[in-house]
């Protein structure tokens, strides 16, 4: 570590090259981890197509066709038609920007209200950490699937805005328990007292010095919440409480899915197929992230479910 | 220890009421109610509506309901769905069995597959068996169960004809062990695939880790037997962070069962739950709720207390 801000003397403040050069360590680390570059590529692929569906696809996802019902898989329809003569493999891409969408946006959420819980718990400390984690207990406690269910019923479904606030709420506390850990051990090294000596403020102190050291489990947390939210949002669409037809979700195509295994039994695959393609390349990013960003970290049991 | 255990068990008290106000709280602003069947009937007056809520009791303000509840609660008086009119604690009492069933057989099969494969992975780190199974657990779990559910189903009831497409017997048939099997099979199959999956990596990342430590060197260089070696001084340390998982995964395998439920037709507690939200039966509701919440407490005091008693380095204070 030394040897590295040495080797530009004179260059750059001392800080900002190893900055840079933490980072481009992690980069690397990353990009040695094959199954990680692996999953970025096909997660990649099946974000760009479901971005472009208008353009890959001629079809409609919502128009139907009946006289197109359970065409199996062909050259036009490369994963058959469903129930309603809507070519599936179109509603597949038009569902990835739904599904995708929740899982990013979800995690947005959780993320931020974990980080500013854990935030608060772990740099204030005292009676407001010990109110907050009995809070964070007691959520943790709840069945998260029957509250999804309850909410869906609630509101009669659910839109997109809807499911991400809800399943962001419900699922923050993980990243609260992280972030409270890492300040309540951060908040007594040195550096954090020298900058306290300097006169710097909570918030900076917060925001410049403890927060960005503390950046590494809320990616990984982050990363493995975004598979966590596709899953309960395609569970949750597939009981039909979550975002409702005709928009297509990777979870509501599968909603008829029991009774029309015998006429178009596809039907039942490649949705799914799609949600599992793309868990598996985030869950495989996860881990690629942690070794990269945390090589110490060796076991990696746990994972994000709903 | 004693104290430790009757101090969690303590604290776990105000948790659970904090978690049945809440649960309560919800279930009161969300609409529906004993008298959403009336909603828009001419002949229903604004002083039958004061009549049935005063008798339903929910004339009161909600934390006066919430006390009135828990009272009846504590005295084993549930409540009475608004949908079969039956009390709440029968109707519980019907379905919890079925579904602990279910959760018992896929406790076993996953505990009896789990632990000698994660065990022989770890001993055969980076052979093709290991490579397999890491991969085989990787993609289990990322399977979203319902979508694990309907492959089986699509797969082996539908295609190969194996096993039957759901229930939990053959219909206006008597009780048959052999035909109770063929039932098991694709829901215990579906929810212990993904389980598998979550314990076996943890199992072969704690026994790696354990086979690295000095006294795995010890062991051998006194002469002791590979399997000796193996099974009572890598395997009993190894498994210690696995029951604490196991334990854990308890409630997580209950509300998966729901999902479970639901996709293979058992009549369990979940499918009672999801009957229950899609009629508004709130009593039905509180109580399922209340019952999984506790179990989730008490998985994890259960969790923590087995803990410290398989570890003895760990000392609660």
């Amino acid at each position: 570590m030394a040897g590295q801000s040495i080797a530009v003397p004179g260059v750059a403040p001392a800080a900002e090259v190893r900055q840079r050069s933490q980072w481009r360590m992690a980069f690397e680390r990353f990009r040695a981890h094959r199954p990680a570059v692996a999953g970025v590529v096909v997660l990649g692929t099946i974000a760009l197509l479901s971005i472009a569906a208008g353009v890959v696809s001629p079809y409609d996802p919502e128009k139907t066709a009946l006289l197109l019902r359970y065409e199996p898989p062909s050259l036009e329809h490369p994963f058959g038609t469903d129930g309603l003569g809507r070519d599936l493999a179109t509603r597949i891409l038009y569902g990835g920007r739904v599904s995708l969408a929740v899982g990013l946006l979800a995690v947005t959420v959780a993320i931020s209200v974990g980080t500013l819980v854990g935030t608060i718990a772990g740099f204030y400390g005292r009676w407001i950490d010990g109110i907050l984690m009995r809070f964070v207990d007691m959520m943790f406690s709840f069945p998260r699937l029957f509250l999804l269910i309850l909410f869906g019923v609630f509101f009669k479904g659910m839109t997109l805005p809807v499911i991400v606030t809800v399943l962001g709420l419900l699922s923050w506390m993980t990243t609260a328990r992280l972030v409270r850990a890492s300040f309540l051990s951060l908040k007594e090294r040195e550096f954090v007292t020298a900058a306290r000596s300097v006169g710097a403020r909570d918030g900076r102190i917060i925001l410049r010095h403890i927060l960005p050291n503390s950046i590494a489990p809320i990616i990984v947390a982050a990363t493995l919440g975004v598979a966590g939210a596709i899953i309960a949002e395609s569970t949750l669409s597939f009981l039909g409480l979550g975002i409702q037809p005709p928009t297509p979700s990777w979870g509501n195509m599968l909603r008829d899915a029991p009774n029309e295994m015998e006429k178009g039994p596809w039907l039942a695959i490649f949705p799914g197929l799609f949600i599992f393609l793309a868990v598996v390349s985030i869950n495989f990013i996860g881990d690629g992230l942690r070794d990269a960003l945390d090589p110490r970290q060796v076991i990696s049991g746990g994972r994000a479910r709903k | 220890m004693g104290r430790y255990v009757a101090r969690r068990l303590i604290q776990a008290v105000p948790l659970l009421l904090a978690i049945s106000a809440v649960s309560f709280a919800i279930l009161k602003v969300t609409p529906g109610g004993p008298l959403a069947a009336y909603e828009g009937n001419p002949d229903f007056t604004d002083d039958d509506r004061k009549r049935l809520e005063a008798a339903f009791g929910i004339d009161q303000p909600i934390p006066l309901q919430y006390v009135a509840w828990l009272q009846r609660f504590l005295t084993g008086d549930w409540g009475t769905s608004f949908a079969s009119h039956l009390p709440v604690l029968d109707l519980i009492l019907e379905r919890l069995p079925n579904t602990v069933y279910l959760m018992a057989t896929v406790f076993v099969v996953v505990l009896l597959l789990s632990i000698p494969i994660g065990v022989l992975a770890a001993l055969k780190q980076y052979s093709w068996f290991d490579h397999v199974i890491t991969g085989a657990t990787f993609a289990f779990l990322s399977t979203p169960t319902f979508w694990l559910g309907l492959l089986l189903i699509v797969v082996f009831g539908l295609q190969l004809r194996l096993f039957p497409l759901g229930g939990m017997q053959t219909l206006g048939s008597e009780f048959d062990p052999v035909d109770r099997m063929r039932h098991l099979v694709l829901p215990v199959a579906t929810l212990a695939l993904v389980q598998i999956g979550s314990n076996v990596r943890y199992l072969r990342a704690s026994m790696l880790e354990t086979i690295g430590h000095d006294f795995m060197r010890t062991a051998r260089a006194k002469g002791l037997a590979e399997r000796v070696v193996v099974l009572r001084h890598a395997f009993k340390n190894a498994a210690i962070p696995l029951v604490t998982v196991v334990a854990l995964d308890l409630p997580e395998l209950f509300v998966g069962a729901l999902v479970t439920e639901q996709i293979f037709g058992w009549p369990g507690m979940g499918r009672l739950f999801l009957d229950a939200a899609f009629r508004f039966d709130y009593p039905v509701l509180m109580g399922i709720l209340t019952v999984s919440s506790a179990l989730i407490v008490l998985s994890n005091l259960f969790a923590d207390v087995l803990y410290g008693y398989l570890d003895p380095r760990i000392r609660y204070s």
